[in-house]
């Protein structure tokens, strides 16, 4: 059955072809596709923070990159997927709001973006498309018949990756 | 870490409840002498909701919105974020500078600025209200204002509470012109910790 799997804000599902995975309004956030594109197998992750040990409330693992991450590679793994040939494409990590004095938490989405590359070099997965930064939201489809990470916006079109 | 937020008593509930109300009322009035029409509010929603539910609370994370995002300073920090969906934006905009209704199809710089100084307003007006309440000195930063999907915008506020725990305290009140249909959103989001101080300010802490 082809299916369209929603994605919420601190969640991550997996799937096969032919469902895709979808996750709809990314601001600061980032989207992490993750597929093997032999046995069509793919997950995707919306993760809303860097990391699970600098937060007071780390009972939820898909919200953080480095806890979201690792799971969903089991999964895809446990689900027949190589590890060897999973490749990633993230998109999000935006900075919605300008404002003079940008304080930390203001500025999550690059730290988000960055922590996601760095993770993903220490996991070994190559990145083999990045459309992180900018102001503006993004609305993501892993297609899992072909890898293809459609990113959505607003403003600024629809983007293949 | 218990979330505190999901402890909270019914009497405590009804006390955020009127703070909603008095706060609301305030920016109503300030809202309907600016653009000189009636205008309707809803009694506020208390809720106490999972991160990924809020977006559902405008129409979903997809729905295209205005946001105007200022954060509160003093004793009980919080997020102050006034959404409305993106005609509604227009709408207010043609009738705050006497425009005809339909003028407005995209937004320009000064009508981005006339839509931070109402979110200005409006959260001046609210915070009057909770300070007076609390007796708590409470101060607006300069507003910042996106246009953007609602998810988008709600993840800035959201990720702060991300933080601490899984769930949002959501003070919210619905505002409506009473003819033109400009309808909009008024969410009071208080930071972790700053709702313990609001509570203990009005008397009703545990």
């Amino acid at each position: 059955m082809s299916e369209l799997i929603k994605v919420g804000m601190a969640d991550y599902k997996t799937g096969r072809f032919p469902s895709s995975l979808i996750s709809y309004g990314l601001g600061s956030c980032v989207g992490i596709a993750l597929y093997d594109g032999v046995t069509k197998i793919g997950g995707l992750s919306h993760i809303m923070l860097p990391d699970s040990t600098q937060a007071r409330s780390a009972d939820n693992p898909a919200k953080f990159a480095n806890t979201a991450l690792p799971i969903m590679l089991d999964e895809m793994i446990k689900m027949g997927a190589l590890r060897s040939r999973i490749t990633a494409k993230i998109a999000g990590g935006a900075q919605m709001f300008t404002f003079a004095n940008a304080t930390d938490i203001m500025r999550v989405g690059q730290r988000n973006a960055e922590a996601v590359r760095l993770l993903l070099k220490k996991m070994d997965i190559k990145i083999i498309a990045d459309d992180t930064g900018g102001n503006y939201g993004r609305t993501v489809e892993l297609k899992l018949d072909t890898g293809i990470y459609l990113v959505r916006t607003i403003d600024k079109g629809e983007k293949e990756l | 870490m218990s979330e505190e937020i999901l402890n909270l008593s019914l009497i405590q509930l009804d006390a955020l409840k009127e703070i909603g109300n008095v706060g609301a009322g305030n920016s109503a009035t300030a809202l309907s002498q600016l653009i000189n029409r009636k205008i309707d509010m809803t009694v506020p929603q208390i809720a106490i909701m999972p991160l990924g539910d809020v977006p559902d609370v405008v129409g979903g994370p997809e729905a295209m919105v205005v946001g105007v995002f200022l954060r509160v300073y003093g004793p009980a920090p919080s997020s102050i974020l006034f959404l409305l969906p993106r005609e509604s934006a227009f709408s207010l905009v043609d009738m705050l500078m006497g425009r005809e209704q339909g003028y407005t199809t995209s937004l320009d710089s000064m009508d981005e600025s006339a839509l931070m100084e109402i979110g200005n307003i409006l959260a001046g007006a609210y915070l009057n209200a909770l300070s007076h309440f609390t007796k708590l000195t409470l101060l607006p930063s300069i507003p910042a204002l996106a246009m953007d999907m609602a998810g988008a915008i709600l993840n800035v506020v959201l990720v702060q509470l991300g933080e601490m725990g899984d769930h949002a305290l959501v003070i919210e009140t619905e505002f409506a012109t009473e003819n033109d249909g400009v309808k909009g959103h008024f969410f009071l989001i208080p930071d972790p910790g700053s709702l313990n101080t609001i509570l203990a300010a009005i008397g009703v802490k545990e």
